[in-house]
């Protein structure tokens, strides 16, 4: 045995070493190369979630702008003054596209997924340092392109976070078409370029850089879900990159992919015979992947958390993975159902319509898991634990009008109303925030070496949990009575009027749910600095993270690589000292 | 690390994945016994094929746009009837020297890379005090590489002056438009190949390590081949479907 011990012991020193080699570049010193110009990916992850931060402020604003709007039509607004119906599309155009691209696709996979994927799966950095620095930077400016769209002439563009053709195709479509248009278009190509360089880096990581004994089937469910979000990436971002440069050469350069023979103003635009349904069909190509590219991180923490806080291994570890897999799988193959109202052969519509009632399935056996797992579970509730079963509670929520707007007879009359918007603020939106916050709380410890206030934070819970209810349940009924949504205004349409008391208690309910985000946001920056100390593994989890220093270590271990003896979610096992064993322990239970 | 004995005989661990203390069979990342360089370039080439299938993407992307666009008719405002306004663009015969030559830059880029190799090995043994092996090499693949990349992408530049002289501009008709799009994408994407090999070339004259220069050549080999695969692609689909 003792033979045995010191031959690894050798092998363990000679991977040291090569593992540090590999994690070529050095601790940086100077300001800029630590926290600016940094290869480290638990810097660079902090920027991605600091950039998520700094935009959903702007997006929660922009949504508060629109909802004063709609109850109190003649109030002149700060910053924006008199809001015009162009000005109304303008915010829900910047609130879709700030808040789906650099908000939940920025902060579950670029920030959490950099910060930890590589911690998680004992990797010293991810695979491509310099090309993971570029993602983040090409990401940044992408987002400066697209603030910078509010202050030029004409102002933001008016077309919708998809960007139909041909009113983002004309520049003389609309007031914001003009520069506004082609600076949201170069903005989302950059971020393309930047998801595609992310994408890159995630999944060579993944597959590439796992310690010893990290096989694919003991990696972290977490880690799933961000190799498979980066695959979905990689194959939905070039999609939207060349639909993308498709529109810009309709607008500069006077071609005519998407643009058919239009009148604008009573003038014959210089386009003829181009289809804007070819836009639709690339941009939701790329679209509904979207959607799980925003909310598998989510799932993929939702179901860590609810078994580290229930103690209990996860209920069917690998049906999650396989439903995670066949998600992603269905989730190209349903485009077609944002397109119903586009008009479509019956046959495709029935074909999508079925593909997309049986992403029901894979979504129904984890949200079974979670609950399996749950179940008899020794719960316990801190705040990261309520987000995750607030998560699980919006996922069933939001995702059971699904099935309803997957048949296009349903759709038809509901898709352009509120029914759609409660729809996927429900699943796409508040359940993905939900994961952030869930994120935020479980490994705020990890990341700034204290803990969050586990009171303030469930205050935000509840707020948040009861206020998003409160804001998007409302919606499914002014849908189903026909309130069209993107209209600026409904007061001085009567059919409209008795619905107006409903809208009214949505804008209440929504100062009270941004208000309450201002303490999450003091407890975040307060707890930075004055929170309690954190322990290395104040959860007892099993996974990597905390097995390392708080904060962790430049290359992460301290000098050494991992080995991985187990899987990641054994809590409670029968002999043990403790409830949990670690991934790194070496146990001496013997198999069965 | 922590060890524990147990107290109780277990019958059925309750376990989330197996796992157990026991190390499973199979490759694990940093876990193999590969030596460092082989660890770089697997992963550089992991890399390289992850990003290959996004630049495929956008260019199947093109391809669908392409074959759409094709079948669609257009409405005619003066007599208020759908056309059929689909002519393919009459190709430049340059774009077959284009291809001829992007064909033997693929080939010398093979070279540089089996010479970069070579160069490898050797270097193994130049780092001995006093040896020298045969420093001077023949021909600078790398070089000639390079000079046919960019060879290519005149040629290429010329060949849309062509077009353009012949009436067929960006937005003339829709099949120049994919014209333009078509080649100007690939254009682009060759040069970043271009901008590859002189970053791997300086890098040799930084005298960083063989090993860094053999995979960078090594990856950008792979890419050229892929450059020069798609084009033949795209060529094809220009003449061939409609």
């Amino acid at each position: 045995m003792a033979g045995s011990t010191g031959g690894g012991e050798t092998i363990m020193a000679t991977r040291e070493i090569a593992a540090h080699e590999i994690h070529a570049h050095a601790a940086p010193q100077g300001f800029l190369r630590k926290w600016v110009f940094s290869l480290d990916h638990k810097v660079i992850g902090l920027q991605y979630y600091f950039l998520a931060l700094t935009a959903v402020f702007v997006g929660m604003f922009l949504s508060l702008l629109m909802r004063i709007h709609l109850i109190w039509p003649n109030v002149s607004l700060p910053l924006v003054g008199e809001i015009k119906p162009e000005t109304y599309l303008s915010l829900l155009t910047m609130h879709g596209t700030i808040m789906v691209f650099f908000v939940l696709t920025t902060a579950p996979q670029g920030g959490f997924g950099n910060y930890f994927l590589p911690i998680q799966i004992g990797a010293a950095d991810m695979a491509f340092p310099v090309l993971n620095m570029l993602s983040f930077w090409v990401t940044f400016i992408g987002y400066i392109v697209m603030l910078s769209a509010f202050f030029v002439v004409g102002g933001a563009p008016l077309h919708g976070w998809t960007g139909y053709p041909p009113l983002s195709a004309l520049p003389s479509a609309g007031p914001g078409e003009g520069p506004g248009a082609d600076l949201w278009v170069i903005s989302i190509a950059l971020f393309c370029v930047g998801a595609l360089m992310s994408a890159l880096n995630f999944i060579t990581t993944t597959l590439d850089m796992r310690a010893r004994g990290m096989s694919m089937m003991r990696m972290p469910l977490t880690c799933w879900a961000w190799f498979i979000t980066a695959i979905l990436g990689l194959l939905a971002f070039g999609v939207l990159f060349s639909a993308g440069i498709l529109l810009l050469l309709d607008r500069n350069a006077g071609t005519s992919f998407f643009v058919p023979l239009v009148v604008v103003n009573g003038q014959i635009a210089a386009h003829k015979g181009g289809s804007p349904l070819l836009w639709q069909h690339l941009f939701w190509f790329f679209g509904h992947p979207e959607v799980y590219i925003a909310i598998l991180p989510a799932m993929g923490l939702c179901s860590q958390l609810v078994s580290v806080f229930s103690r209990k291994p996860i209920f069917g570890y690998k049906a999650m993975v396989y439903a995670m897999l066949s998600i992603g799988l269905l989730g190209f193959m349903v485009w077609g159902h944002h397109m119903f109202m586009s008009g479509m052969s019956p046959y495709s519509a029935f074909a999508f319509s079925i593909m997309t009632m049986a992403i029901g399935v894979p979504s129904a056996i984890k949200t079974f898991n979670w609950l399996g797992t749950l179940w008899g579970g020794r719960i316990r509730f801190y705040s990261p634990m309520l987000f995750a079963i607030g998560f699980v509670s919006l996922f069933v929520s939001g995702g059971i009008s699904g099935p309803f707007l997957a048949q296009p007879t349903l759709d038809i009359p509901l898709h352009d109303t509120y029914f759609v918007t409660g729809h996927f603020h429900l699943i796409m939106g508040v359940a993905s925030i939900f994961g952030i916050f869930a994120a935020t709380y479980y490994w705020f410890p990890k990341m700034f070496g204290r803990m969050m206030s586990e009171n303030l934070a469930r205050w935000h819970f509840w707020f948040t949990f009861v206020g998003t209810y409160a804001i998007f349940m409302p919606m499914h009924y002014l849908g189903m009575a026909g309130h069209p949504r993107r209209y600026s205004q409904g007061t001085e349409l009567a059919f409209l009027h008795p619905l107006l008391p409903l809208q009214k208690f949505i804008t209440y309910v929504a100062f009270v749910t941004i208000g309450a985000q201002f303490i999450f946001l003091f407890n975040l920056f307060w707890s930075m600095k004055y929170g309690e100390k954190a322990s290395d593994n104040p959860w007892e989890a099993t996974t990597l993270e905390w097995t390392t220093a708080t904060p962790p270590p430049h290359d992460n271990f301290g000098g050494h690589t991992p080995a991985v003896y187990n899987g990641p979610y054994e809590y409670s096992v029968p002999g043990a000292p403790r409830d949990y064993v670690m991934q790194t322990d070496p146990a001496t239970v013997a198999a069965h | 690390m922590a060890s524990y004995t147990p107290t109780v005989s277990i019958d059925d661990p309750r376990t989330a994945t197996g796992g157990n203390g026991v190390l499973p069979p199979g490759w694990g990342g940093d876990g193999d016994n590969f030596g460092l360089f082989d660890t770089r370039l697997r992963r550089a080439r992991l890399g390289l094929v992850v990003g290959l299938t996004g630049i495929a993407m956008i260019f199947i992307s093109f391809t669908s746009a392409y074959v759409i666009r094709q079948g669609l008719p257009t409405l005619d405002p003066r007599t208020n009837t759908l056309l059929h306004d689909w002519f393919p663009v009459p190709l430049p015969r340059l774009l077959l020297i284009n291809t001829g030559v992007l064909l033997i830059s693929s080939v010398t880029m093979e070279l540089a890379r089996r010479q970069a190799a070579r160069k490898r090995a050797l270097a193994q043994f130049v780092s001995v005090a006093g040896a020298s092996v045969n420093a001077k090499e023949e021909i600078s693949w790398l070089a000639l590489t390079v000079v046919l990349g960019l060879s290519f992408l005149a040629g290429q530049w010329m060949a849309w002056r062509e077009l353009a002289a012949s009436g067929f501009y960006v937005a003339s008709s829709p099949s120049s438009s994919f014209v333009y799009l078509l080649t100007g994408m690939h254009g682009v994407h060759l040069f970043g190949g271009v901008v590859a090999l002189l970053t791997a070339g300086v890098t040799s004259l930084l005298r960083r390590s063989a090993d860094s220069q053999l995979i960078a050549v090594d990856v950008t080999g792979w890419y050229w081949h892929f450059m020069a695969v798609l084009w033949v692609y795209i060529l094809c689909l220009l003449e061939f479907v409609h």
